[in-house]
């Protein structure tokens, strides 16, 4: 087989060492009315043809409209050095850093990447990273439960609906009180989402400091890309701040590999889970990084871990760290500006619709359209756009209700190309 | 080596935009951040070399052997990276999968996940697999709630405990508790195995399920797993699998036809994606009759030709927002396509005897753990090493001085001073005769150099790091 090197000779002779007559012989221990008798798996097929049937598959999927769709996952440019740095198979094909002499790399952009998110939030630690935006607001609500040994979890009705579904699923049988709202007495914490769901920008400092004054935590959701200009949880006395990384270099990829953003304050750093690289030196004094704090993981503390968490996404987190430095400082502000600017413009075009957001928005906002929005998506797809996220089907919205987000990558042409189509599609 | 931070300098850049061609607009004042983010300043070639002489620092397995018991560090063929990267998989928008208007769009991929999901349920005799869980632990924890869902639609309030073996990954024992269950150890008997008598005892009526690794992380068969898979099915109790050391068995025999109601499978271990330093993973979710209606949702269905979205009557809900690490999945379906009914079955069988090799050349020089016959790993334990004075943690630097990666050696946590080998079945005999080598060289010099063992590693990036001062002075980012 062509990833099995072992020849026959090999074989033969490996068998002689061991001692016994044939390799059915090794699996002895298996009592033989346990062993398989059949299965229905196709027979293999050459990589030529692997190779076809995954291009054809992925042929069947519809491509190339101008996509104006969002909802926590956007079509962002991903730099070619994003592909090149984090395909190099030292990082890509290396394990969790439990040899951390020989890990020195996978320990180093754990440990830039922590920074990198600390700069980008304002906040004093983050960790390795953990799976992806909705997950990490499981994660935060239960660090909060675990600070503050309260069990009432505020959702504020700026999260995206997904996460909300996701912490229902994953809380199922935890002690934990799930209301709506924001008030935070006697709770955990209030967790909220900047910009919002439906794309609104909200300065929530005034509600961290009820929440500090009701003893509760504030949880801030963000979406990285708008934080090259948009006020940062830290800012707003945020204790926990979490984020769908997807933004910063990772394709769409039909919902993952994405990224799970953790930062919080120094106060609660041994309360926060997942994987976490500190710098220490070696015998001789040079500076070297470890996995540390690992008693509070699962491999050491078992049930009392403070999550299950065993990987992280440290590609995924090398890709963010990648990302952010090709941007630069000056260039993740831009970036922010334009994503920023060209929605304002678009919004501006939609005068045949209502936008919903009362309150400022970063690149995303939702509309009222004059007629459904599945029935104007389906008629915009032959126009070639992807017209944006039907709020209703995600339970966000009323029928006319269409999510629109505009990235980088849409030119003027095309936002203006879009504005009418939308409006005689609409509108007719 | 310094840190990207360090190399920065005020004014240097990497990429730009092309100019705004549109009128720039602004947030009110009040909703900006005061100051911009202390992102790296730097041009493109500096960043390029930043990151290359980082990789330097690094190995991966396409560097070096990689034995890491229970990790299963086999190569990650190239194929599979080809057919994750067609932009018609890798572009594709998630929420496509959110409202009917887009549904075809997402055909393909629906197709795909549709037929790996079924593929993945037949390799290991389950009804049923959902992708949707984004890594092994997160799969576990998927199957303890599934095992929850069970028990409360049957009524069974009282079953609120897990029994895990000593022996166990500790994500078995976090996932348990993280889906509410209490979880009680069971001891391993001096076989390495499960000991029967003790199970019986333990599995009482409040006994909702059993998490097994099967072999277990001794890199053992349990012997009594139909004995035990019947016992808990007398008392309704249901039997997890911990698809960690599936790679063993693959093609052998299958957790469904032991008896196992549910299980996680490790797409990176058993089906060869890239480990990722450490992630991302994938860790789908398989289920028996049983469990069948309590899967997350939504699940893709097949109507004839197409391909559409349905939720389960009893579903858990959603673990994940779409169908899992979707990328990493097309990987392992490429691996499947490939080796397909027959090359899967080579699989386990090369695993196993690479493993049986490792430990026949090794036996003389260190203490087998185990009298029983090893599966996919081997493990030893550097006992008679330690009464010299040189202990597992400095065989496994020596490894490192001599270009191999190190086995585990902190787990499992019932073996004291111990090498835990997994070669894999992708490794060559010359591969395997080298590390022997390296082993055996290494066994010698504890009689005749141990100081040698002590000060290394000598050859990597840096020497023995301080880990209690990595915690004791944390400084977890440069700000």
């Amino acid at each position: 087989m062509s990833w099995i090197p072992t020849t026959e000779a090999d074989r033969q002779a490996m068998l002689e060492t061991i001692g016994v007559a044939d390799i059915e012989e090794l699996f002895s221990s298996i009592p033989a009315p346990l062993r398989m008798k059949s299965w229905d798996i196709p027979p293999g097929m050459s990589e030529m043809a692997v190779r076809d049937h995954v291009a054809a598959l992925a042929a069947r999927n519809q491509a190339g409209q101008v996509s104006f769709l969002g909802g926590g996952y956007y079509d962002h440019y991903i730099p070619a050095a994003v592909d090149a740095l984090s395909g190099r198979s030292e990082f890509y094909t290396a394990y969790t850093p439990y040899q951390p002499e020989r890990s020195q790399g996978t320990l180093q952009s754990i440990y830039e990447y922590q920074s990198a998110m600390c700069r980008l939030t304002g906040m004093e630690f983050a960790n390795a990273s953990l799976y992806d935006g909705g997950t990490a607001v499981f994660e935060a609500a239960t660090m909060a439960v675990r600070i503050t040994r309260r069990h009432r979890v505020v959702l504020h009705p700026s999260l995206n609906p997904v996460y909300r579904k996701m912490l229902l699923t994953h809380a199922a049988n935890l002690e934990l009180d799930i209301v709506e709202g924001d008030d935070p007495a006697d709770a955990a914490c209030v967790i909220v989402q900047n910009p919002s769901f439906l794309g609104t920008v909200a300065d929530y400092t005034a509600l961290g400091a009820r929440c500090r004054e009701a003893k509760a935590l504030l949880v801030v959701s963000f979406y990285p890309v708008s934080l090259g200009l948009v006020k940062t949880p830290g800012e707003m006395g945020a204790d926990i701040a979490i984020g769908e990384g997807q933004c910063l270099g990772m394709p769409l990829g039909f919902g993952g590999p994405y990224l799970g953003i953790m930062a919080t304050r120094k106060d609660h750093v041994r309360k926060m889970p997942g994987r976490i690289a500190g710098e220490t030196v070696d015998r001789e004094g040079r500076r070297g990084f470890v996995l540390t704090l690992q008693a509070r993981e699962q491999h050491i503390r078992r049930t009392k871990a403070m999550s299950n968490i065993c990987s992280n996404q440290a590609l995924c987190a090398l890709r963010a760290l990648i990302h952010l430095s090709l941007w630069g400082k000056d260039g993740f502000k831009e970036l922010a500006v334009a994503c920023h600017s060209k929605a304002e413009y678009l919004k501006k075009q939609l005068g045949f619709a209502t936008v919903l957001n009362d309150d400022p928005t970063f690149n995303e906002f939702a509309v009222r359209l004059p007629a459904g929005a599945r029935q104007v998506c389906a008629a915009m797809l032959e126009h070639g756009f992807v017209a944006g996220l039907p709020l209703a089907d995600v339970g966000a919205g009323e029928p006319n209700d269409l999510l629109i987000a505009v990235t980088e990558k849409r030119s003027r042409e095309e936002l203006d190309a879009f504005a009418r189509a939308l409006e005689n599609v609409s509108c007719s | 080596m310094q840190l990207i931070y360090e190399k920065s300098r005020p004014g240097r850049r990497a990429l730009t935009l092309d100019a705004l061609d549109v009128p720039q607009a602004a947030l009110p004042a009040d909703l900006c951040r005061d100051q911009d983010a202390e992102l790296p300043e730097m041009a493109e070639i500096d960043i390029v070399r930043h990151f290359t002489h980082l990789s330097q620092r690094n190995v991966g397995i396409d560097d070096t052997f990689y034995p890491l018991g229970s990790c299963t560090m086999k190569y990650n063929p190239k194929i599979a990276e080809v057919a994750a990267a067609q932009p018609g998989l890798a572009q594709l928008h998630p929420h496509f999968s959110s409202s009917p208007v887009y549904e075809d769009h997402c055909q393909g991929a629906y197709a795909l996940i549709h037929e790996l999901e079924r593929q993945l349920a037949e390799v290991a005799g389950m009804k049923a697999a959902s992708l949707q869980p984004i890594a092994g632990a997160h799969g576990e924890l998927t199957g303890a709630l599934l095992m929850a869902a069970y028990h409360q639609d049957k009524g069974n309030a009282h079953k609120d405990t897990i029994i895990i073996p000593d022996s166990a990954h500790g994500t078995n024992p976090a996932s348990a508790i993280m889906a509410g269950f209490k979880v009680v150890e069971i001891p391993s008997d001096k076989d390495g195995t499960i000991h029967l008598d003790a199970f019986e005892k333990m599995l009482t009526d409040n006994v909702a399920g059993i998490m097994l690794t099967c072999p277990n992380t001794h890199g053992l068969f349990e012997k009594d797993v139909a004995k035990i898979a019947q016992l808990a099915h007398t008392r309704d109790a249901l039997l997890y699998y911990d698809g960690a050391n599936l790679n063993a068995i693959v093609g052998q025999c299958r957790p469904g036809d032991l008896g196992f109601d549910v299980m996680h499978y490790n797409l990176h271990k058993t089906f060869a994606t890239p480990h990722g330093m450490g992630g991302p993973g994938c860790g789908p979710v398989g289920v028996g009759e049983r469990l069948l209606p309590y899967l997350p949702g939504p699940r893709v269905v097949k109507e004839g030709d197409r391909y559409t979205l349905a939720t389960p009557e009893k579903s858990i809900g959603r673990v994940a927002a779409f169908f899992g690490n979707f990328l990493i999945a097309v990987r392992a379906y490429a691996y499947l396509r490939h080796y397909g009914n027959e090359g899967l079955k080579e699989v386990s069988r090369n695993a196993v005897l690479n493993a049986n090799y490792i430990h026949a050349r090794l036996k003389g020089a260190y203490k087998s753990a185990f009298s029983a016959r090893y599966m996919h790993e081997c493990v030893f334990t550097a006992s008679s090493q330690a009464d010299k004075g040189v202990h597992a943690i400095d065989i496994a630097k020596a490894l490192l001085d001599r270009g191999f990666h190190a086995p585990t050696i902190y787990f499992p946590l019932t073996v004291k001073e111990c090498l835990m080998i997994e070669p894999t079945e992708t490794e060559s005999k010359e591969t395997l005769d080298a590390f022997c080598d390296a082993m055996l060289e290494i066994a010698a010099l504890v009689d005749s150099d141990p100081e040698s063992l002590h000060a290394a590693p000598v050859n990597t990036p840096v020497g023995r790091l301080d880990e209690v001062k990595a915690a004791r002075d944390l400084n977890c980012a440069c700000l």
